[in-house]
């Protein structure tokens, strides 16, 4: 009871940070739009892949990447909240600490996925055709991949002291999760160098199951697809809750 | 003492970082409904001590029962028993004061029926009953420090522990987040331990006050018992060239501090002795004559002062700096 109490106090807490910070919103929701519209835009006009139009081509990868800044950056700002002190009253709660890495994680996802949502909402704008058994499996993608983000992201901040470091891991680790995904480009017939960096990358999983689900233009069997991620999230839930166990 | 309840009991509290000894073979016995200080300058060890009695920290030997629970075998039953308010502000200004009370009444597990109402009762308690619903980043210094004694209190623990509780305060708002503790102790009959290098604070606010240097108690007693502990008043002269010599066979002087042309005495009767002494010293240029503070206290029992320019800022400067790197 107690526990359970606790975990809706974080979530809770997330949610209200989330419908207050507007300016967050708004502002994670420009760049994947510039993309969208700018280099789908431009380089759209001039080619099509699978079948559809390049800017309908990337919108499963823009969708994606949406998920990826949001979710690694909202595990990262525990640091944040460990240096205005926040994060101590709630390790001083007594809450067991699975309580509270779980409490962040979902809180952080439920962000996550309703970002994912507009951007999706957006793709209404581009003209793509949704059917209720893709949403639902997109859905199911972006949970899965949103939760295993935000924990990545709170296993680097929990270990993390100092925001100095966000620059190097958004060049270190957010943008070659991006670029190497297959998020801007097929992943058949790639050059050996490259093929292993996407299919070492997790997200490229996510990429091509959101595009399996949206546009029916997945390369990989899709269940495989799925089964990778929950690979991924179990990995990464697990040494989050470790971490969380061993902040003092 | 037999007919008080013990509160806090400390046996032989360590706690090393490497080679640095921050707590030291610590002994404590704190009883029901006082206000306990903790007085020392800073790294004396008393955040660390705090710490360790709210679980926050493993003690690397030693232990101690907080309200009967032991803090290395029963941490759980500890944290439900006390309140903590931190040294910096640990609020979460995006929300609203009542909504910060919420998660904490959530967080504490605070019963559904008695949330509401006793939101309310710290609210008033703190005279923020009013601003209840702004943002806490709204909140001034002041406010924000009352809003947190709020929720230290929030789910009726029997222990409060305030570190620092007016650090960087201005001394106008530190007299009123006073008065507020003091009101809070008579009103919820909670024990209250304070940690601080204000002397004026512990002070005023404490019914004993132990005085911490390198991890160490070397004095603990009540505020006025520890100033008699000095041995009389002090006298501050400016001489020049002073003679101490003169002074030698005087046995009144209970002590001599000498910086320059300054010169700090100890004296007992210290108005009784004034005459002689300014007859024998030399040429004097100023004289002063003051009863004893806790820091002539920390003074005769450490050879140093308590520093209160103590360079690690305000609160709120503080803020600023973790802001900018936002």
């Amino acid at each position: 009871m107690g526990e359970l109490e606790g975990f809706y106090a974080l979530w809770y807490r997330e949610i209200k940070v989330f419908t207050r910070e507007k300016s967050r919103i708004v502002s994670s929701l420009i760049t994947p739009l510039l993309w969208i519209t700018v280099f789908g835009g431009g380089l759209g006009s001039a080619v099509s892949l699978g079948g559809v139009n390049y800017q309908v081509y990337i919108f499963p990868g823009i969708v994606t990447m949406t998920i990826l800044f949001t979710s690694v950056f909202f595990g990262l700002y525990i640091v944040w909240d460990k240096k205005i002190d926040f994060f101590k009253e709630v390790l001083v709660a007594p809450l067991s600490r699975t309580t509270i890495f779980a409490g962040k994680m979902i809180g952080g996802t439920v962000d996550a996925l309703m970002q994912g949502c507009a951007m999706l909402a957006f793709g209404l704008v581009l003209g793509i055709a949704y059917n209720l058994v893709g949403l639902v499996t997109s859905f199911v993608f972006m949970f899965v991949l949103a939760s295993a983000l935000v924990s990545l992201g709170l296993i680097i901040g929990g270990n993390m002291e100092s925001v100095e470091g966000f620059q190097l891991i958004t060049s270190f680790l957010i943008f070659p999760m991006f670029f190497f995904s297959g998020a801007l480009f097929p992943i058949n017939n790639l050059p050996s160098y490259l093929l292993i960096f996407t299919m070492l990358d997790p997200v490229t999983y996510a990429v091509d199951g959101l595009r399996g689900a949206l546009l029916g233009a997945s390369q990989l069997p899709i269940l495989l697809d799925l089964m990778i991620l929950l690979g991924f999230a179990a990995v990464m839930v697990a040494v989050g809750t470790w971490t969380f166990r061993r902040i003092k | 003492m037999s007919a008080l309840t013990i509160a806090i009991e400390a046996d032989g509290l360590t706690k090393n970082y490497g080679d640095l000894i921050a707590v030291d073979n610590l002994d404590l016995r704190i009883e029901e409904g006082e206000i306990f200080g903790l007085l020392g300058p800073n790294g004396a060890g008393k955040t660390t001590t705090l710490s360790m009695l709210a679980t926050l920290l493993k003690p690397t030997s030693g232990t101690a029962r907080v309200n009967g629970y032991d803090v290395i075998k029963q941490p759980a039953d500890v944290r439900r028993s006390i309140g903590i308010v931190f040294q910096d502000p640990s609020s979460d200004d995006i929300l609203t004061g009542w909504e910060n009370l919420y998660l904490h009444a959530l967080m504490f597990g605070v019963p559904k029926e008695e949330r509401k109402q006793r939101i309310d009762q710290v609210l008033r308690l703190v005279d923020l009953q009013d601003r209840a619903n702004d943002i806490v980043k709204k909140y001034s210094g002041g406010m924000r420090r009352r809003l947190e004694l709020a929720r230290g209190l929030l789910h009726n623990p029997r222990i409060l522990f305030l570190d620092e509780p007016t650090l960087g305060l201005d001394p106008q708002t530190r007299e009123h987040i006073w008065q507020y503790i003091e009101n809070i102790v008579a009103a919820e009959k909670v024990t209250v331990i304070i940690t601080t290098h204000y002397m004026d604070e512990a002070d005023r606010l404490c019914n004993r006050v132990a005085i911490i240097d390198h991890g160490r108690v070397v004095a603990l007693d009540m505020p006025p018992n520890l100033k008699a502990k000095v041995g009389g008043e002090i006298i501050k002269l400016r001489v020049r060239p002073p003679r101490l010599d003169s002074l030698k066979d005087l046995d009144y002087v209970m002590s001599i501090d000498q910086s320059g042309s300054t010169l700090v005495l100890t004296v007992k009767d210290a108005s009784l002795h004034l005459q002689e002494i300014l007859s024998k010293i030399g040429e004097v240029s100023s004289v002063e004559v003051r009863s004893a503070t806790l820091n002539d206290v920390f003074l005769h029992y450490t050879g140093r002062e308590i520093r209160e320019d103590s360079g690690e800022g305000g609160i709120f400067e503080r803020i600023a700096r973790v802001r900018s790197g936002r």
